[in-house]
């Protein structure tokens, strides 16, 4: 399977005050397509870290990051925008759902800034939300859906773009453990469709549905057999 | 994707509808201001100079106070300021203080008037009843006068002054004529005039000279020209002294109104033009409290993959149109207040394309100017701070 996202000796350090935190160690890693990888770790690891670097909305402080051939260093702000909307699909914790817009309003958020018209971007968008199985509720807005249904419009808008990766922080954090089964299902049959998967949890029974798993711990990354 | 830029902003303005409109208050109230202090000092100036004009854009007016020596103009020095070029005609004006009687009844001290044919062609409307002065009586020095409405009330009460007979400075004259009451705006009043013609006043009033002038033009272009001319005609007949004459031109007035009445209406828009820079913090304050509370929102966007201009470009657009629609409230709501206005005061109402412009451009680049600086630092919003603010 060819080779998506590769990362060589990141490094991510902030700065408090004059004082420098180093967060990432060296990590190191690949994903290839169709890929459904975890990344474990306890709070405070560098789990959200490691997402917004994935993700492009940070940037390493040393190290090479190549994602869909694309040497993330090389790009400026603008090339970064198009890349997070055309590679990736951010799933986030607690849904980031626009409470002003209905559910097939959101699914087109990510739509509009890729330039496609309205009627292309309504067309899209309803039949990733009938795939889902929420084509009943599209014009309902983000608070007359449960949770669950929340995050599946949250799941409907990273696909729609048909990114790379589908990125997810946390994605059953916010949810009870029956949605979060559902939610999980859901992203184990988008895996076996093709679709290349990391998701990002502190939870060791959510993690063991990847197919690999890699964990994270006060910054260091190390990769072990699923169970 | 500008259009969806402006529906996003739409959405978030009417999503607001009572802050919205907050904020556009003080554009409203700056346009409205702007709108109707200028739309009422340009129907005042239309009106008065309407009224001017009435009286006579086509005509300069001379008064010679003379040198000692010369005390004014004679008919010899009428003719040579006739043969200046683009004059259409003249008319002198004698002036002499004296009783008039009329069956016993004696009016002291009254001025009468010598003029000619071309001051009763000069303006239809001066007849009430009548005729006036014309040629014959003028070559025939005849002893005939027009009266004025004050004078008809005050010696013919309750009858026909016409063929009547007056005394003027112990000669018996012919009434021929009487004159229309003089309107508001009038500079001077003919209500308590008696004229007569002016080649008689030489002969009988006792006055030798002409001390005022209204000169005629055909073309009123021409009008400096014309008036240099003259001068140089009347410097030759004074002997170049000072101040012997002033020259009065009609069309320079006007001119010189309108212009007082532009730099007035100017500094009444400059005033209101502050309420509208006020109107405009108003808006970036709303733009900065929005932001606030849509950082997760604007986060969100860039992750999605909205660029920096992107954001931009839709708070301004946001600003803008919260600013140009105030202004169009403010055109109306101002147009209004001119409307009722203009009718109160009696002055005529008609609003500028220009007008219009300049309040929606103003509030255009209110909304940009104020909308800049917001519409920057939301761009500017680090996604992942934004997000996690949540
Ligand atoms: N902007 C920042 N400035 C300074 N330190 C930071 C910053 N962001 C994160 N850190 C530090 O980096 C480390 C990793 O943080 P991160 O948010 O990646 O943890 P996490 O694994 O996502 O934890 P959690 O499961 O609680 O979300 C923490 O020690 C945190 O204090
Ligand atoms: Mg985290």
């Amino acid at each position: 399977m060819p080779e998506i996202l590769n990362m060589q000796n990141i490094c991510k350090s902030y700065y408090m005050g004059e004082e420098e935190i180093e967060v990432l160690h060296d990590v190191n890693l690949t994903v290839s397509t169709g890929d459904f990888l975890s990344i474990l770790g306890p709070s405070g690891s560098g789990k959200s870290t490691m997402m917004n670097i994935i993700g492009c909305l940070d940037v390493p402080s040393a190290g090479k990051y190549l994602l869909s051939g694309h040497d993330i260093e090389d790009l400026d702000e603008i090339e970064l925008a198009q890349v997070r909307n055309k590679e990736i699909g951010f799933i986030f914790q607690n849904f980031q759902l626009l409470p002003r817009m209905t559910a097939r309003q959101n699914v087109e958020l990510p739509l509009i800034y890729s330039g496609l018209s309205s009627s292309e971007r309504k067309k899209r968008s309803q039949s990733i939300l009938e795939r889902i199985g929420l084509s009943d509720k599209m014009k309902n807005l983000p608070t007359q859906l449960s949770g669950g249904q929340q995050q599946r419009v949250a799941i409907a808008r990273a696909l729609v773009t048909e990114p790379t990766i589908l990125l997810a922080d946390e994605p059953t954090g916010a949810l009870d453990q029956k949605t979060g089964t559902q939610v999980i299902e859901l992203f184990e049959e988008l895996n076996r469709d093709g679709r290349t998967i990391i998701m990002i949890t502190h939870d060791q029974n959510i993690a063991r549905h990847a197919s690999r798993v890699v964990n994270i711990l006060d910054g260091y990354l190390t990769e072990k057999e699923v169970l | 994707m500008l259009l969806e830029s402006i529906r996003m902003s739409w959405e978030n303005i009417i999503s607001n509808k009572l802050r919205s409109f907050l904020t556009m208050l003080g554009i409203v109230i700056g346009v409205a201001s702007i709108i109707a202090l200028i739309t009422i000092v340009q129907g005042a100036t239309y009106s008065i100079s309407e009224e001017v004009t009435s009286l006579g854009v086509n005509k300069i007016t001379v008064n010679a106070t003379g040198t000692p020596l010369k005390q004014g103009l004679s008919e010899e020095d009428l003719k040579n300021i006739a043969k200046v070029n683009n004059i259409s005609g003249l008319s002198p004006t004698i002036s002499g203080m004296t009783n008039i009687v009329y069956q016993g009844q004696v009016k002291e001290k009254v001025t009468v008037q010598g003029k000619n044919e071309v001051y009763f062609q000069s303006d239809s409307s001066l007849l009430q009843s009548g005729r006036g002065i014309n040629i014959l009586d003028l070559e025939s020095k005849n002893q005939v006068a027009v009266l004025g409405r004050d004078i008809v009330k005050e010696l013919y009460f309750g009858v026909d002054p016409i063929g009547k007979e007056l005394m003027i400075h112990g000669t018996t004259y012919t009434v021929i004529g009487t004159l229309a009451s003089s309107s508001h705006f009038s500079l001077t009043s003919n209500n308590k005039a008696v004229i007569i013609p002016y080649t008689t006043a030489l002969r009988s009033l006792g006055v030798k000279n002409i001390s005022s002038l209204d000169v005629f033009l055909l073309d009123t272009n021409l009008a400096d020209d014309t008036v240099n001319n003259i001068k140089r005609v009347l410097n030759s007949t004074f002997n170049y002294k000072d101040n012997a004459y002033t020259i009065f031109n009609m069309g320079d007035m006007i001119e010189s109104f309108q212009s007082m009445m532009s730099i007035l209406s100017l500094l009444l828009a400059g005033i209101a033009g502050i309420s509208l820079v006020v109107g405009g913090i108003g808006i970036m304050n709303m733009m900065l409290v929005s932001i606030t509370e849509r950082t997760t929102e604007i986060g969100l966007r860039k992750a999605l993959g909205a660029t920096p201009n992107r954001i931009q470009l839709q708070f301004i657009i946001e600003s803008i149109f919260l600013s140009i629609f105030g202004g169009l409230i403010g055109l109306i709501l101002g147009s209004l207040v001119a409307y009722v206005a203009s009718i109160l005061i009696g002055v005529g109402f008609s609003i500028q394309v220009s007008t219009i412009a300049l309040a929606v451009g103003f509030s255009a680049i209110v909304g940009i100017v104020f909308g800049y600086m917001p519409a920057r630092k939301a761009s500017r919003l680090n996604p992942i701070d934004a997000l996690r603010s949540l």
